[in-house]
């Protein structure tokens, strides 16, 4: 895997959680839940803004649309990398769906990308991970690393 | 999901949404002798076992490669002391199969 490279303009990844919606909601979008996962960062939302904070980095993103427990859609910039950075800001959009069976549907879908080439190509494998933690964490209480 | 990759038409479909996601049945369709109803019923398969996703974007339904289930596969079976050994047996394939 590692030799290929995958760049798309519009990805989608999508988890199955043993969890309600209202708890992915605030693992999602409060700091003492995403810094567990979320490649250690802090990120909340704020007055319409989407705050990050990353090893020493601190940014923000436009939140476009919000509607607690259901679905959250915000700008993106891969505030990290400067060649990422420079791109146009792309878009997320988190849709939380419960199953039958106590189970939710968490989707992720990370477009408008067309203007963002690196974006696409680093948050690829990225994405992966983020959500395979986020399930860890939510059904087992600890973090997949540490 | 292990039954649905131990297909190789469904093996090569993903393969195909790996090289560009958001495809439509009727490109996935063209790139196989197969008939449409094979291949959905296919695409049926990798969805439900959740590694194809699909959307709709207007009239259209687009597949897109959903990679999770793999992540979590990895997650469980490869520890996090192995990876770099794993990746650098993975590259070395890579390498050979490439100059072969």
């Amino acid at each position: 895997m590692s030799t290929m490279t995958t760049n798309q303009a519009t990805q989608v990844y999508s988890i199955f959680i043993k969890a309600t919606p209202e708890q992915v909601w605030d693992a999602i979008t409060k700091p003492e839940f995403t810094e567990r996962y979320f490649y250690g960062a802090r990120i909340e939302l704020r007055g319409g803004r989407r705050y990050s904070s990353m090893g020493g980095l601190d940014w923000d993103e436009e939140v476009l649309e919000t509607d607690p427990p259901r679905r959250l859609v915000h700008r993106w910039v891969s505030a990290w990398d400067p060649e990422m950075a420079s791109e146009e800001p792309s878009r997320v959009t988190w849709e939380i769906e419960p199953q039958e069976g106590g189970t939710t549907k968490l989707t992720v879908v990370h477009d408008e990308l067309e203007a963002a080439p690196k974006t696409a190509a680093g948050v690829a494998g990225g994405w992966s991970y983020v959500l395979s933690g986020l399930k860890t964490l939510l059904e087992t209480g600890t973090p997949l690393e540490g | 999901m292990f039954k649905a990759l131990a297909d190789p038409t469904r093996r090569h479909l993903l393969d195909r949404l790996f090289e560009r996601d958001g495809r439509t049945l009727t490109e996935l369709e063209s790139e196989l002798e197969m008939t449409r109803f094979g291949v959905m019923k296919h695409l049926r398969v990798l969805e439900s076992a959740g590694l194809v996703v699909t959307r709709r974007a207007g009239r259209e339904k687009l597949h897109y490669l959903n990679p999770v289930p793999i992540r979590l596969i990895h997650d469980r079976w490869i520890a996090k002391y192995a990876e770099h050994h794993v990746a650098a047996l993975a590259d070395l394939k890579h390498e050979l199969e490439e100059t072969a």
